[in-house]
């Protein structure tokens, strides 16, 4: 909300630059997001005086201007009618911005010269008149900056009103505040007017059937009055809190509303069949056209406003087409009135409104100020339209509002606060925003708050009134006094700690992408039906399409990463990205969150040096990280095997593997589908790795117990075999293992080899077995005997040579 | 023989000692101890020494052996070996490459705040990101239909499922677990509808919640000091003002002196000298109605922050999108 210090200083007398002012508003509680010079568009206008002034040939209505611009003299094209030698008006030189976002430059028009513009007061924005350039008076020195000429000056200050100080949404609510802090009085604007009409009940009358809705309804009516533009100081003073003035009526509607919180609404009285107004709710499916010419189809729970016949305005949120105020208007009722914050706020968000009146009602206005602001409107639509009022204002209040009463106790605020301020001081404060208190005793004592604080209902809310008159500043810093407790801490969180220190130690970049992602992954990623990570939670109102749904699987952000650096030339890569993944269930109406760990290895595993050439990442690549994040977790038992079925249909049915410790799966890795790369704009080959976090932790062992290195030696001894070239590697070791040796301590692939000498369809392989006994060190004789049965049995059991 | 051991002794000591290098050292050594050399020259003649001289001749000649030997190692002590002379590399050339890895600079500056939090005693807890009204709303104080939850702009999944907009539920959840004292903090990341050069749709924060007897909120702003001089350095001005969150009451908003000009007023600070980096405020009793807490009893604070925000004064980071873009060349920086 923007505020003018000059409108603010009406009220009240605050002795205090505007910065010092912006401060202690800011520590109230109000805070000052800018601090604006309401004039700062005439830095660069001037007083100028016309020496003469020629029409342009050709042109019906151009001439050609010599300015005395003091000191200088301007030539100045000009198209109004009032430009004539002698004239002193406002002279915008080159580079003088104007409100609306024009820039003044040198310029040529029917090929004369022109080094500045003359200008009217509405294009300055210091006055209405637009009819000609606006006529100075004599007395101003040509040259001198035309804001101080006129002494024009103002502080615009941008208010960030929180919610819950819909008492400030006003001039007057914000100078109070002001008293308040300052410490001095306030004066509240006379609103007092002669009313030579006839009674306000012979002319209207307000029944409210929803008073549930609208606890109040003020109407006034005025006869008589002419539509025109508001006079400068009424548009001044809307023009320096950024709103337009439109006519006399509306302006005084929005200045009254601005300067007291109080929507008003002004209806042309002609326009209301049987001259009344009916506050009702909206039949289910009613239509009702708004003064921005929308039409609306309501819910039977929206309040509406309605005369005799029909519905006139939509309470609270905007007035209907039928009714407004219009050039020919001459009658006019003014609505002020209380509107149930509930009520406005469903009807203003389900039609999609958003308006200065529903803001404020939304939030709460004052029950109490209702009369005043239509009183003040009646005294300001009479000053500036003409026109007379009725006697009276119809006042309909089925509902009364209470001041709520609340004990306050100074030792517990001083308790909360962690202050020691003493009892009468806390009385202070509290008067000093209006609040009525009577002592009960020396520490508690009632309190009254004005109605217009719809904030204030509990005792925390008047500690917060103390707290910041007294100033947060100073309240003391302490520590709080604490009992020493452990609880367990969250092993998930732990594990993916020690998951990123170990993955950043194998060379891994940590990335962390959005957790929504493109309705259409599950496809993109060519799941099954029946894989449950189809089962996408949708967000109902997303930002764009490829952040639609929650993801359930950390593959799409990571392929989207790989894709962005490709993009900025980053080929060669190794990144890590540990999160939740989302899958919906049904009947359920949380999502089941599980945290993954996916890692993605794309380009040059070793990068090229002077000592040799890179090194393409592959398939082994990701297994050896793999195999070496389960070592660095003691993890021993992992087995590698074939996915079967369908659960990974993005790898590459040749290059995946599932990682299986204790008959659980914990993870999956191999090369993505090139096809599922090209979904993702991913242009070269990528390997993954995706492990479920809590199946993975589940395999770490629970404790490590130490065990002694063995006393001695072991002996190594290699075997290769030649056999068909798809027996997998692990069949053979895992035979060699099921020979039970009591001495074989450690199975080791040493080389694989296809091609010549090795016959077409095999291969030969290449191992090493390590022999230790506990008890005695092995001798060669021994251990030639069972390696000599070992090699045996396999060439039996594979036929290999 | 017994002189012909003799004199090589001299001979060879006097060698050795007029030796200027290394090289000249190892060629001596060939000359003398090498598996031709006159010392193995000399003992071929052991067979031709008679029966009785042969332990005598034998012991001298041993001694002549390791004497030389000393003689040898001292003088490589004094010149280097020659061999290792000839071992050497270019020492600027680049080493073999090795993958250097590490962590997203978010994940670096919430282990941080953990660990400040930890040190103080806190537990770390963490919730669903996916969250019921209910704990997002509802039970914090933001009724339905309340212009409080303008605030923050939500993303739905249905009317009664929103991806939480703060951290905050993590203090019911907490509260509904445990009875009082609680301390505990709960990073993790939220959602709002927002995206510009200051906004991402996904953001991390930090929650904290401190509810005993007796704390008041000069406690809060003795932790939060504590927190801030922790993370910046312990001259960074604070200032604490009025402000509103639905689930504090009293509130305040946090304000610290702009890192970048220090307080003279910048671009990153409009102007103003300060920046907000905290929501904070004793706990509304309503909250702790909802969750069963004697508000008569006991009474908290709670405080909330931005992590991205953090991490972009501390490293001087312009673009808060930057954090999920993971371009390896921002995140190698950290």
């Amino acid at each position: 909300m923007l505020v003018s210090l000059k409108w603010l200083q009406q009220y009240v007398n605050v002795d205090a630059d505007p910065q010092e002012i912006a401060h202690a508003l800011t520590m109230a509680g109000l805070e000052v997001e800018g601090v604006h010079d309401r004039f700062a568009h005439l830095q660069k206008v001037v007083v100028g005086e016309i020496l003469s002034a020629e029409p342009v040939k050709k042109s019906d209505h151009l001439q050609v201007c010599q300015v005395n611009a003091g000191g200088q003299t301007l030539q100045v094209v000009c198209g109004a009618p009032n430009a004539r030698a002698g004239l002193k008006a406002p002279l915008a030189l080159q580079g003088a911005e104007f409100p609306d976002g024009m820039v003044i430059s040198k310029g040529k028009l029917m090929g004369q010269v022109s080094e500045g513009m003359l200008c009217s007061a509405k294009e300055l924005e210091i006055g209405a008149n637009a009819g000609g350039i606006m006529e100075l008076d004599d007395s101003l020195t040509p040259g001198q900056n035309l804001a101080e000429a006129l002494i024009l000056s103002d502080t615009i200050f941008e208010l960030g009103i929180t919610p819950n100080r819909s008492d400030c949404l006003s001039m007057i609510g914000v100078a109070r505040e002001l008293a308040a802090i300052y410490g001095v009085e306030m004066t509240l604007p006379d609103a007092s007017l002669p009313e030579e009409g006839g009674a306000v009940e012979d002319v209207t009358a307000v029944e409210i059937l929803a008073p549930d809705h609208c606890p109040r309804y003020a109407a006034r009516v005025i006869k008589g009055i002419k539509i025109g533009p508001s006079p400068d100081w009424l548009a001044q003073a809307l023009l320096a809190i950024g709103i337009r003035p439109i006519s006399n009526i509306v302006d005084v509607t929005n200045y009254v509303m601005m300067e007291t919180g109080q929507p008003l609404h002004a209806f042309d009285y002609d326009l209301l069949e049987e001259g009344r107004i009916v506050v009702r709710l909206a039949a289910k499916g009613e239509k009702f056209t708004t003064l921005d010419s929308k039409e609306n189809e309501l819910e039977d729970d929206m309040l509406m406003i309605c005369d005799g016949k029909k519905a006139v305005a939509l309470a609270g949120v905007m007035g209907g087409l039928n009714s407004e105020i219009n050039d020919g208007t001459t009658n006019v009722l003014i609505e002020s009135a209380h509107f149930s914050p509930m009520s406005v706020r469903k009807t203003a968000k389900r039609l999609g409104y958003h308006t200065e009146a529903s803001h404020r009602f939304e939030r709460g206005t004052d029950h109490e100020g209702v009369l005043f602001a239509a009183q003040r409107a009646a005294q300001l639509m009479l000053q500036t339209a003409g026109g007379v009022c009725a006697k009276g204002a119809v006042d309909a209040h089925p509902v009364t509002v209470e001041k709520t009463e609340i004990t306050l106790s100074a030792s517990r605020t001083n308790e909360i606060l962690g202050t020691d301020i003493p009892f009468g001081q806390i009385v202070k404060y509290l008067e000093s925003v209006n609040m009525e208190v009577t002592p009960i005793d020396q520490d508690a004592m009632k309190v009254l708050a004005p109605v217009y604080r719809v904030d204030v209902s509990r005792p925390e809310d008047l500690m917060e009134e103390v707290a910041r008159l007294f100033g947060y500043d100073n309240i003391p810093t302490t520590w709080p006094a604490a009992t020493m407790e452990i609880h367990p801490s969250d092993p998930i969180r732990d594990f993916g700690l020690k998951l990123r220190t170990s993955l950043g130690g194998q060379g891994f970049r940590e990335a962390i992408n959005y957790s929504f992602v493109g309705a259409d992954t599950p496809q993109r990623l060519m799941l099954a039906e029946s894989d449950k990570r189809t089962r996408t939670l949708p967000i109902l109102n997303p930002l764009t399409e490829d952040q639609a749904v929650m993801r359930t699987s950390l593959l799409p952000g990571l392929f989207a990463s790989v894709a962005v650096n490709i993009n900025y030339q980053n080929k060669d890569l190794a990144l890590f990205e540990i999160g939740k993944t989302f899958i919906a269930e049904k009947g359920r109406e949380l999502p089941t969150e599980i945290e993954c760990l996916c890692l993605v290895l794309s380009g040059a595993a070793t990068a090229p040096s002077w000592q040799g050439k890179a090194v393409r990442t592959d398939f082994f690549e990701m297994k050896g990280c793999c195999e070496a994040l389960m070592a660095d977790f003691h993890i021993e038992n992992a087995e590698y095997s074939r996915i079967e079925d369908d659960s990974a249909p993005y790898l590459v049915k040749g290059q995946c593997a599932q990682i299986v410790c204790q008959g659980q799966r914990v993870g999956v890795l191999g090369k993505v589908k090139p096809e599922v790369l090209k979904k993702f704009e991913v242009k070269q080959d990528v390997f993954v790795a995706e492990f479920d976090a809590a199946a993975l932790l589940a395999a770490v062992p629970d404790a490590l117990t130490y065990q002694a290195p063995p006393r001695f030696p072991a002996t190594d001894r290699d075997i290769t075999i030649v056999l068909d070239k798809k027996v997998e590697a692990e069949a053979v070791l895992a035979h060699v293992r099921k020979m039970d040796q009591e001495w074989i301590r450690a199975l080791e692939i040493v080389a694989v080899y296809e091609g010549e000498p090795v016959p077409e369809g095999k291969k030969s392989l290449s191992f090493r077995i390590t022999y230790r006994s506990d008890s005695t060190t092995l001798q060669d004789k021994e251990v030639n005997e069972v390696h000599e049965r070992i090699g045996k049995e396999l060439m039996e059991a594979f036929g290999a040579a | 023989m017994k002189t012909q051991i003799q004199e090589l002794r001299t001979q060879a000591l006097a060698d050795i000692e007029s030796a200027g290098d290394a090289k000249a050292i190892d060629e001596l050594n060939i000359r003398y101890l090498g598996r031709k050399g006159l010392v193995n020259d000399l003992m071929k003649g052991m067979a031709k020494v008679p029966a009785d001289e042969k332990p005598l001749i034998g012991r001298l000649a041993n001694e002549l052996k390791n004497d030389l030997q000393d003689a040898f190692a001292k003088a490589v002590e004094k010149f280097g070996s020659g061999k290792e002379a000839g071992d050497v590399v270019d020492v600027t050339l680049p080493g073999r490459p090795r993958k250097v890895g590490g962590l997203h600079p978010l994940t670096t500056i919430n282990l941080e705040i953990c660990d400040i939090f930890t040190r103080l005693g806190f537990d770390i807890a963490q919730g669903p990101e996916v969250e019921l009204d209910y704990y997002n709303f509802e039970a914090l104080n933001f009724p339905k239909d309340h212009p409080a939850r303008d605030m923050q702009d939500t993303f739905f999944v249905s009317d009664n499922v929103v991806l939480r907009t703060h951290t905050s539920p993590m203090q019911v959840r907490t509260m509904e677990k445990q009875k009082p004292p609680v301390r505990v903090i709960a990073p993790g990341k939220v959602y709002r509808c927002d995206s510009d050069i200051t906004h991402t749709p996904m953001f991390a924060q930090v929650e904290g919640l401190v509810v005993d007897k007796g704390i008041s909120f000069a406690d809060l702003k003795g932790v939060l000091t504590t927190l801030v001089h922790q993370i910046f350095d312990d001259k960074t001005p604070l200032r604490f003002r009025p402000s509103f969150f639905p689930f504090t009451e009293p509130s305040a908003e946090v304000d610290i002196g702009c890192v970048m000009c220090k307080g003279s007023g910048c671009r990153v600070c409009s102007h103003t000298g300060w920046l907000e980096i905290l929501g904070s405020g004793m706990v509304h009793p309503r909250v702790f109605e909802f969750v069963g807490y004697d508000t008569s009893e006991i009474s908290g604070f709670a405080f909330g922050m931005g992590v991205e925000r953090i991490a972009m004064l501390k490293y001087g980071i312009d673009d808060i999108r930057k954090y999920y873009e993971n371009d390896v060349r921002f995140l190698n920086q950290f």
